[in-house]
């Protein structure tokens, strides 16, 4: 029995005679014997690290953890805190989804390749895009592997890689770690209304442009009302359309392929996880012609030797694994349990749910848009555009104080200027609206 | 079959019967092991058309087919897709280098708390939890790695490598020695390592092993140059070997200005007994979801910390968790803040990294201790010894800590890998590294029992009995039998659609 009193890994068998019995098949004295560590780097000290119980070390986590204020978030840009149902939670966390590994010996492993080829078949059906592989990190890493990907296939001389001037902070910069062992150079180019302004971006594109990146909808709630036109403009200089969005939002807004994009991006933990302090899951979809230069992991189906379907990793031979230092990516752990929750998440609403949640995305902003509109002092959406699920509201007084005073009072918003607040509707339930409403107009008064 | 009373009980095979038959042996339902979702049940919904769509019909798609099934049809299809998955706990799992130790439950229970999902742009007086947790667990890996300081952001091992190399183009940059272009990695090593430093955009730098199967201080030598910017090594080595000569290597590293670079992988090897920074490295990643028992959830997600010395923490990337310095320390509590390292890389991820990963890797360590993570490393040392002890095959390579690279010799060692699947365990890494004909890399970590490893050598004895005509046939124990791995890759077809169109 692992008690109170460990002297050990609770999780590490083997009784003082197994041990005697282990050590003479060896052939040594002492476990110490194994160890082939020059004394000069070895390490005699402690960490200093207490040892615990199962049940002191929950009650620690949970009085750390505790120390978090319970707060209603109307928080969005790219995380949402949509209810994930229980069937996700319970089924997910059978043992054999969470304890396999990367499925190296398919024939061991059918289960969870089959439910990665669904989840690749469900972005599939979402973009219209032909490929998607089967994880990647977040939004911000699978933008990171587009613009290498660009860098790839894009047979131009030119170098520049534009992405809107909106674009948040996290993707920004992770994007520029990606490029900065290519000689990519990445540009904003403006927005208006929360959205592209296409005249600006006509006049930043030309044949040195590589790849353009644009979001629907926008980092601000804003639905892109242009990317017909954009896809048009990008065809016509040879470069990369890619195009960020959401499993949520694809159901409902314009399908990628008909507007001309060449990979889409984003994060698909909208579906499957709770917000988990920005965890995600990296959507990655493209064109066909793309499919030798696909970062990450890709499941095919086959068959197996009595001519049944199988599934199994394929395509190996793009993966780090294999090519090294001409792999299309480093990533080799990836998010594949979260790719099955979201698949699961999928299913549970199937198309009809889907399509509902994202029709709500829309009315239920514009609903609280309107409420808030209704106040002195504020003016909602700030846009005047159609806006998915959040959207961003003028406030006379500072935004920072009334954030603050809204956060006294039990509700999270965004700040995203000295007058602008964004305020999401995504996962916060009709009578929580209504009270932020109430305090809301206590703030503002 | 045959009642109690000498009857003779048949089976109804009229036609009703025959259609909803399920073989027993491999659940074949329609022809194969499962259906796809899609083929179960699915619909079209139309978009538009004057319904109630919010939106006017040029901004939406037209129409969208999706799986549509009852909650209790979709229970059945994922725990059927359950069953045919092999995880640790359903039986022994030594991939080498992989590190597939048991995983503790209540971890899942403390990630799964209401507290743990907060959204990330919560202002960090409402998340005091969250950062309080971010800063033990950083203070805890720095002490484990021997590091200076900790970031949690990298959501993987070979994220984790990626701020290695760009914090050391970082720093050689802001030094003024940014034309070190050159990253030297071992043959042995971890491909990972390779498309890391090509990804950074640095030339990589093949080192050839000596005899012994450590780093060749000579070819080391003629490898390092002004250009380098850093050697990538793993201590043990990917043979379990330990590189006693880490030491020198630091040196001759230093010498010529370039940085030393630890990947985590074998960490689980050292826990307690060395230390990454007391060896001269510079930079290294921890793998949490090897090293401390976090879940690979069929390949991710894990999370890769990074710990560097003083002198390359003003470079991780942004934000880290500090302790308050402005003052409004609570009295009776510590409150915690985020803060941007003065030369930062900025992110890698779009915020920090896998955060439910991280706290089960806090719960892991705080319940381990220093007792708990030194018995791991020495036991998880002890199974490799006593398993590679037990086994017919040759083990070319010793003395190793952690994993043992065997030798095939003249089976196909990916053949003996299907034909251990029969056995009911799960093969040990095949073919690599390299360095090793026909390679059987096995791990067996700390988790398994006297038994257990008794039962895997006897899996490998038998097979190494067999003829090449057995072990070509198998498995035929499996879920599926062998799968025709070229034909996926000369026709792939990587959806649901893509088959709809092929048939």
């Amino acid at each position: 029995m692992h008690g109170t009193d460990t002297t050990g890994s609770p999780y590490a068998p083997h009784t003082d005679e197994e041990r005697a019995a282990m050590l003479e098949a060896i052939g040594v004295d002492a476990v110490d014997d194994l160890f082939d560590i020059p004394a000069d780097v070895g390490f005699d000290e402690e960490f200093g690290i207490e040892s615990r119980t199962e049940r002191q070390t929950r009650r620690l986590v949970r009085s750390i953890l505790g120390r978090n204020d319970d707060l209603t978030e109307l928080l969005g840009r790219g995380h949402y805190g949509y209810y994930v149902p229980s069937l996700v939670d319970h089924l997910a966390d059978r043992s054999e989804f969470l304890t396999s590994y990367t499925q190296y010996q398919p024939e061991a492993s059918q289960g969870f390749l089959q439910a990665l080829f669904e989840y690749q078949s469900l972005l599939v059906e979402l973009t219209g895009l032909e490929i998607a592989n089967c994880s990647m990190y977040d939004a911000a890493t699978a933008l990171g592997e587009a613009a290498t990907l660009a860098d790839r296939v894009r047979d131009t001389s030119g170098q520049r890689v534009l992405v809107p001037d909106l674009l948040l902070e996290g993707r920004r910069s992770t994007l520029a770690n990606y490029v900065a062992g290519t000689d990519l150079a990445i540009e904003e180019y403006p927005t208006a209304d929360g959205a592209v302004d296409l005249d600006a971006l006509r006049a930043a594109v030309d044949d040195d442009v590589v790849m353009v990146y644009a979001e629907n909808p926008t980092v601000r709630g804003t639905i892109e009302e242009e990317l017909d036109a954009i896809g048009d403009l990008v065809d016509d200089n040879d470069a990369l359309f890619v195009l960020g969005s959401d499993p949520i939002a694809l159901s409902l807004l314009q399908r990628p392929a008909d507007v001309g994009a060449d990979v889409v991006v984003g994060d698909a933990s909208v579906l499957g996880l709770p917000t988990s302090y920005g965890m995600g899951l990296g959507l990655f979809a493209c064109r066909e012609d793309y499919l030798r230069q696909v970062p990450g992991r890709l499941v095919g189906a086959s068959e197996d030797a009595t001519d049944r379907r199988a599934y199994t990793l394929t395509l190996q031979t793009r993966e780090q694994h294999i090519r090294r230092e001409r792999a299309t990516s480093n990533i080799c752990t990836n998010q594949a349990w979260v790719a099955l929750r979201t698949a699961m998440h999928a299913a549970y609403l199937g198309p009809d749910g889907m399509v509902d949640l994202a029709k709500r995305g829309v009315t239920r902003a514009e609903t609280l848009a309107d409420r808030l509109d209704d106040f002195v002092g504020v003016t909602a959406p700030v846009h005047d555009r159609r806006h998915f699920r959040e959207f961003v509201a003028h406030v006379d007084q500072p935004a920072r104080a009334i954030a603050d005073d809204l956060e006294t009072r039990g509700f999270a918003v965004h700040v995203v200027g000295d007058h602008e607040i964004q305020v999401c509707v995504a996962g916060v339930p009709d009578d929580r609206i209504d009270a932020f409403v109430d305090a809301f107009t206590e703030v503002v008064r | 079959m045959t009642a109690d009373d000498g009857r003779t009980i048949e089976h109804e095979t009229d036609e009703r019967a025959d259609q909803v038959r399920y073989d027993q042996a491999r659940y074949v339902e329609d022809g194969q092991y499962e259906p796809l979702l899609c083929e179960k049940d699915r619909t079209e919904v139309e978009i538009g058309d004057g319904d109630d769509s919010p939106l006017p019909d040029d901004l939406t798609r037209d129409s969208i087919e999706l799986p549509e099934l009852s909650e209790p049809e979709l229970a059945r299809h994922y725990t059927r897709l359950s069953q045919m998955i092999y995880g640790i706990d359903s039986g022994p799992y030594p991939l080498g280098s992989c590190t597939m130790k048991y995983n503790p439950k209540f971890t899942e229970d403390v990630a799964a708390l209401p507290d743990a999902a907060v959204h990330p742009d919560r202002s960090a007086e409402s998340i005091q939890g969250t950062l309080e947790l971010c800063y033990r667990l950083q203070d805890y890996l720095g002490r484990i790695g021997g590091m200076d300081a900790v970031t949690l952001q990298p959501p993987a091992g070979a994220a984790g490598e990626f701020v290695g190399i760009r914090v050391a183009a970082a720093y050689h940059e802001h030094n003024g020695e940014g034309h070190r272009d050159e990253v030297i990695v071992p043959e042995s090593a971890h491909g990972t390592n390779f498309a890391t430093a090509a990804l950074g955009g640095y030339d990589v730098v093949s080192l050839p092993s000596d005899d012994a199967g450590r780093v060749d201080l000579e070819a080391l030598d003629a490898a390092l140059s002004e250009n380098t910017a850093a050697l990538m090594l793993t201590n043990p080595n990917t043979l379990g070997l330990f590189e006693r000569d880490i030491t020198e290597i630091a040196d001759m590293v230093h010498d010529v200005g370039g940085l030393l670079y630890y990947d985590g992988a074998n960490l689980n090897a050292l826990l307690g007994r060395a230390r990454p920074g007391d060896m001269g490295f510079d930079v290294m990643h921890y793998n949490v979801h090897k090293t401390f028992a976090t879940p690979h959830g069929g390949g991710g997600p894990g999370a890769g910390p990074v710990g560097v010395v003083e002198d390359l923490a003003p470079f991780l990337p942004a934000p880290r968790v500090r302790e308050s310095r402005d003052g409004t320390d609570t009295g009776s509590e510590q409150t915690y803040e985020l803060f941007d390292p003065e030369h930062t890389i900025g992110r890698v991820h779009g915020y920090q990294g896998n955060w439910l990963v991280l706290v089960k890797t806090f719960a892991y360590i705080a319940r381990l201790g220093d007792e708990g993570l030194t018995d791991a490393s020495a036991k998880a040392v002890l199974n490799a010894n006593y398993l590679a002890s037990r086994i017919e095959y040759d083990v070319p390579y010793e003395p190793f800590h952690h994993e043992f690279v065997a030798s095939a010799g003249d089976q196909d060692a990916a053949d003996v890998a299907k034909r251990m699947l029969d056995y009911g365990v799960h093969p040990p890494t095949t073919k690599w590294p390299e360095i090793v004909p026909e390679a059987l890399m096995t791990e067996p970590t700390e988790v398994e029992s006297k038994s257990t490893l008794d039962r895997l050598a006897a899996a490998f004895n038998a097979v190494a009995e067999e003829d090449d005509a057995t072990i070509e046939a198998a498995p035929d124990r499996t879920t599926a039998r062998r799968i025709d791995q070229t034909s996926a890759a000369r026709n792939p077809r990587l959806s649901w659609q893509a088959l709809a169109d092929d048939e």
